[in-house]
């Protein structure tokens, strides 16, 4: 057998041994960058195969929850891509502010930057008092930092310079406050969020939304479970709703793609027009 | 045919390097190209169109999952990483900076590696950074070919300096040189196939 070979077959006991003990099911993430990221734990632990990382990993719950931690880090920063929030104002906003009540769901929030984001975009427009922003994540630790709202003084000049090339209406640095080399976001913008545990490969739908952004998630998940997600945000979204997804990622060649019609096709804006 | 694939990596100096390389490449070139060319994640996807303008394979930045085909050059989106996946699609990621870069050429070569092992043509070009060493180490571990810009010849010779130093290749090239050696390899190499 090959070296690679082995190393397949490795991962695939990992990742059985994983879902069997913790309900996590990784087989359906994309393998190339799964593989990074299992690497990297490897090198955290001192490990050196993924069959030693597994025995580890089924004895030690504290190791898992340090694994799953690896698992999930993206990297991210308020408002960004500031022409997909461009693109939110121009061609969502308006159909948005003839609702009584709107309700938001940010689909693997991981920290929380661009829940904060949206928030503060949702004030600016008027409507951030009838809106609520469902903001969801399958790694726990990374839901109490989104909640908590505190992020890096250091980030703000760019996160600044970000809401700025975003059509930002305001004056940034009102919607935190400074502290010693950490900027807390207000309560008047976290009052209209609920951080909530969802898993999207084993959680279901969540109901009746108008808007869902899940932005660079389905990038980790391999076709076949690309396709049961969005499945899901299409059950969850209203007639009319929109669904916002990363720069790279599109509707082309999914199995929901004949429900939606692309609002803005850059920006990765699509609108639900069938049921 | 021997060759399946052909992965780019160029840092400084990479527009001007691409817009000499792929405009030589034919529309029948049999080989899918993925690159990564380093730059700031708020680019747009300038470079691509411009690419596309001036060469007759097809340029376009890639969308995760889209297939890896032939007579197309797919180019990282500022701010992913690009990788292959076995079963060569492409996939995107938004993982942490590697060698301080995002797309990094190290994660598009490893990831290519590991799919296509021998069948694969790895290619540095100009950079300022090492950005492309490990990955073509990994290339060359895999059986893969490896071809370098000539240092002296290139903008920035770090980069491809970095790359000679951490792995033997195979072919150490001027710019110009490049794409009539990769056409060279993969027209040859498909000859012996077809005989074979």
């Amino acid at each position: 057998m090959r070296p690679i070979d082995s190393e397949k077959l490795e991962i695939d006991m990992l990742l059985d041994g994983i879902h069997s003990r913790y309900g996590y099911d990784f087989a359906h993430y994309s393998r190339a960058s799964l593989k990074r990221r299992l690497e990297r734990a490897l090198a955290q632990t001192k490990l050196t195969r993924f069959s030693e990382l597994l025995d580890l990993l089924f004895h030690s719950e504290k190791s898992f929850d340090e694994f799953l931690k690896i698992m999930s880090i993206t990297v991210t920063e308020m408002f960004r891509d500031p022409q997909f929030y461009q693109a939110i104002r121009k061609h969502v906003v308006p159909l948005l502010k003839t609702y009584p009540f709107i309700k938001v769901w940010h689909a693997g929030c991981a920290t929380g930057e661009e829940v904060y984001s949206m928030a503060l975009l949702l004030h600016e427009e008027g409507f951030l008092d009838r809106a609520r922003i469902y903001a969801t994540d399958f790694n726990k630790h990374a839901l109490d930092a989104a909640a908590n709202g505190v992020y890096s003084a250091r980030q703000m000049a760019v996160y600044a310079a970000n809401y700025q090339s975003a059509g930002g209406k305001g004056y940034f640095p009102d919607y935190y406050s400074d502290g010693y080399e950490r900027a807390k976001f207000k309560d008047f913008l976290k009052e209209h969020i609920t951080f909530s545990y969802h898993n999207l490969v084993t959680d279901g739908v969540f109901g009746e939304m108008n808007v869902i952004c899940c932005r660079n998630v389905l990038i980790y998940f391999d076709k076949t479970l690309q396709d049961q997600v969005l499945g899901k945000f299409s059950a969850s979204l209203r007639h009319g709703g929109f669904l916002c997804l990363g720069k790279g990622e599109t509707l082309n060649s999914t199995a929901i793609k004949p429900l939606f019609a692309a609002v803005d096709k850059t920006q990765r804006i699509y609108q639900k027009c069938g049921d | 045919m021997r060759y399946a694939a052909v992965v780019i990596g160029v840092s400084a100096g990479g527009i001007e390097a691409l817009k000499i390389l792929l405009p030589a490449l034919p529309v029948s070139f049999p080989l899918p190209i993925a690159i990564v060319q380093h730059r700031d994640q708020r680019a747009g996807d300038f470079l691509a169109a411009c690419l596309n303008g001036v060469s007759r394979i097809a340029v376009s930045e890639a969308e995760d999952k889209e297939p890896f085909c032939a007579g197309h050059a797919y180019l990282a989106p500022a701010g992913y990483h690009l990788l292959i996946e076995s079963d060569r699609c492409l996939s995107l990621s938004v993982d942490r900076p590697v060698n301080h870069s995002c797309p990094s050429i190290d994660v598009l070569f490893e990831s290519a590696a590991d799919v296509f092992a021998e069948s694969l043509i790895g290619v540095v070009l100009t950079g300022a950074n090492a950005d492309g060493a490990r990955g073509l180490k990994a290339i060359k571990a895999r059986g893969g070919l490896a071809v370098v810009q000539d240092p002296q010849t290139a903008s920035a010779m770090a980069m491809p300096r970095a790359a000679l130093e951490a792995t033997p290749v195979d072919h150490v090239v001027d710019l110009e040189q490049i794409a009539p050696l990769l056409i060279r390899i993969s027209a040859l190499e498909e000859a012996y196939g077809t005989a074979g």
